[in-house]
């Protein structure tokens, strides 16, 4: 059986007047009913875009989108305006980072769900108000009759996320696309979210992608996770192989700059150096090379496609380095070792910044190259 | 809310009590025509004018002229009586009213139905043909000074000067009890006229405002939510974009109601405005000083209505 979303080989370009985006470049991932995949990046990887671009919100005379989203056997990216229309927030809801700018301030929170209600449902006015209580009441809100009259502003910031849940879980989706759902809220609102969002789905039994940059968030409640870098996947794993054996570099260090509370008092955190990299102006080679800490001669120049490890076929990532060393140097990150003190284990301890920059500067492209042995022993 | 508005109509008084002490002093202050000479005849002599002085009370110190009229005003809503006519100015803007609203009402009419299409149409079109050839003629609408369109519009469209004779030309103005063909027949091209840059201006003003909302993050929710896209430009989008332009729309009003005066003036409309630029041609205190304080007291009060309305569209806005 095929799974309920399936997208494949993604790629979205916006034409703006100092380049070509590529914001999503050849992106597949799939998830099914009932389970949880997180796609964790920083801003600009391209996470939010690939998810729009699910609900055609993306569209428009300046983006060209190519590829396949097949929701329930539909190609979305060749479904009309309509179709789209009465897919979103019916069959596929998403839910946004700022609950507050998200909801409209000038229309009550039960306005707002009695309206998400019927526009797919023919339901009248009274019943789907009823309706709105009870998914007030669902998503954990207190004294739901109270507050469907009341306007958003007069909700907490956590409230706020929770009456938008329920706005998205109004007509039962099978999909629900979080993008960043906690990065506006406070830390112990953040975890509460995260409980309701399972517990939604629990109950009621859909998929949920969950869009974050921060891998600490998505640690309870995926399945699997992508690794989104520069508009690409880098990594694509199940939640305990990207946290218990990563292979990527980026994913090192999103993982090294976690805090944790089991960390020694004065352990430094690892930032990731550098910056993310221009869509216009993409790196040559590998697109991380610019950034990584044991980035060598040919990285630069040659582009890692996402493969499988060979001793596991669903743990799938991009990098050049020999898996025997990658796994070396994880061992010494894991065990608190600085990465410039793990450099010289990469091989020829090409110094990462100074030529990388060179390089970024020409805009050299990347000659095309058979798939190199990236995982190969 | 109800304290609020209490408080605002006490300022509201403060306020008009300083519009009349400043054209009062302004008036005696600038250079102008003494009225009494003014009325005193072709070959005035000496004892005529000091007479003619007498029976208008302008002997007497300014600040007496003043304490005067401020009594009559508070106390017996009395706003002295008008050189020229010899009329109660009461009376006189009475009388002068039904034309001013008639001209402001109708014009306001045809410039939303006429601007805030347009500004949507254009917002939600941005950069093609037709929001550049809509924000261009607005340009022009907006630059063009009414005076100069209202004689343009004459010379071409009047039915007695008009190169092709399609509306009623300047002075047919008739009330609206009298005749209502007629006095829609003549206020249309006033309406026009005074409409144009009006219209240009809301136009411009809600593209942009319109163009701005489109980005929220809101406005991704209801397409999100699957709403069809004329209820997210319409319900979500306008309604948001439309708040600002209501606040102008209050002062706009305001201002008109006490007198389009170019307009008025133009077309030959008996309104407040013309009765202010008539009292200002024969130095005619009183009627200036009346004129003046019903334009203040218009936007003084348009001002309170529009602060009231805002809390009523933007739930966030209290007063206290």
């Amino acid at each position: 059986m095929s799974p309920l979303l399936e997208v494949e080989d993604l790629r979205v370009s916006f034409d703006t007047e100092d380049g070509v985006v590529h914001a999503v470049d050849g992106v597949s991932y799939e998830v099914d009913t009932g389970r949880t995949l997180g796609i964790v990046g920083e801003s600009g990887s391209g996470k939010t875009v690939s998810s729009l671009t699910t609900l055609g919100l993306t569209r428009s005379r300046s983006t060209r989108i190519s590829g396949r989203i097949v929701f329930e056997g539909r190609d979305l990216l060749t479904a009309s305006t309509d179709e789209l229309r009465r897919i979103r927030g019916n069959e596929i809801a998403m839910i946004f980072q700022d609950p507050l700018s998200s909801l409209h301030p000038f229309y009550k929170v039960g306005h707002q769900l009695v309206e998400a209600i019927r526009i797919h449902r023919d339901v009248s006015r009274s019943a789907a108000h009823k309706r709105a209580i009870d998914l007030i009441e669902l998503v954990g809100i207190p004294d739901p009759k109270r507050r469907v009259d009341q306007y958003p502003h007069e909700f907490s910031g956590g409230m706020r996320q929770r009456a938008m849940i329920a706005m998205a879980l109004a007509n039962e989706p099978k999909l629900l696309i979080a993008d960043e759902p906690t990065t506006a809220l406070d830390v112990t609102v953040q975890a509460q979210i995260l409980a309701l969002l399972q517990d939604l789905q629990d109950r009621l039994g859909m998929a949920i992608i969950i869009i974050t940059h921060d891998l600490g968030v998505v640690a309870e409640i995926t399945d699997e996770i992508c690794v989104m870098y520069a508009g690409r996947i880098v990594e694509h794993a199940s939640t305990d192989q990207i946290f218990e054996a990563p292979e990527h570099p980026y994913t090192w260090g999103l993982i090294t700059s976690i805090p944790r509370l089991n960390q020694q008092r004065g352990d430094d955190l690892v930032p990731i150096s550098g910056r993310p990299p221009s869509l216009i102006q993409r790196p040559s080679g590998c697109f991380f090379h610019p950034r990584c800490p044991y980035v060598q001669k040919r990285h630069r120049t040659e582009d890692p496609p996402l493969a499988p490890l060979p001793d596991n076929a669903r743990h799938q990532v991009a990098c050049l380095l020999d898996a025997n060393i990658r796994r070396q140097i994880w061992n010494g990150l894991k065990a608190g070792r600085n990465p410039a003190s793990l450099r010289r284990l990469a091989g020829d301890g090409y110094p990462s910044r100074a030529p990388a920059v060179a390089s970024t500067a020409l805009g050299t492209e990347a000659p095309e190259m058979p798939p190199s042995g990236a995982g190969a022993p | 809310m109800g304290r609020y508005i209490i408080r605002r109509l006490l300022w509201a008084i403060v306020v008009l009590i300083i519009v009349s002490a400043v054209t009062f002093v302004i008036f005696y202050a600038l250079p102008s025509a003494d009225p009494a000479v003014l009325r005193a005849g072709r070959s005035p002599n000496p004892a005529l004018i000091a007479h003619i002085r007498h029976t208008l009370g302008l002997d007497k110190p300014i600040y007496v002229q003043y304490w005067l009229y401020l009594k009559g005003v508070v106390l017996h809503f009395n706003f002295g009586y008008s050189y020229q006519y010899s009329l109660p100015v009461r009376t006189l803007m009475f009388q002068r009213l039904p034309a001013t609203i008639s001209l402001t009402v109708g014009a306001v009419i045809v410039w939303l139905l006429i601007g805030l299409p347009i500004g949507v149409i254009s917002a939600t079109r941005p950069r093609t043909w037709m929001d550049r050839t809509t924000m261009g003629v607005s340009l022009l609408a907006i630059s063009a000074p009414v005076y100069w369109l209202g004689l343009v519009a004459l010379f071409l469209f009047a039915n007695d000067i008009g190169v092709v004779h399609i509306f009623d030309g300047a002075d047919t103005y008739t009330g609206l009890t009298a005749n209502p063909g007629r006095w829609f027949g003549s206020l249309l091209l006033p309406w026009l006229v005074l409409a144009a840059s009006f219209a240009a201006f809301y136009a411009r003003l809600l593209r942009a405002n319109l163009i701005e909302t489109m980005s929220e993050d809101y406005i991704r929710t209801a397409r999100a939510k699957g709403l069809p896209e004329w209820r997210v430009v319409l319900q979500h989008g306008v309604r948001s974009a439309i708040t600002p332009i209501v606040t102008v729309l209050g002062l706009d009003i305001g201002i008109l109601m006490g007198g389009a005066v170019l307009t008025e003036t133009v077309f030959d409309i008996p309104g407040v405005g013309r009765l202010a630029y008539d009292g200002i041609q024969n130095a005619d205190l009183p009627v200036i000083q009346g004129t003046v304080m019903l334009g203040a007291f218009f936007i003084v009060i348009a001002n309170l209505v529009v602060d009231i309305l805002y809390a009523y569209l933007d739930p966030r806005v209290r007063y206290t």
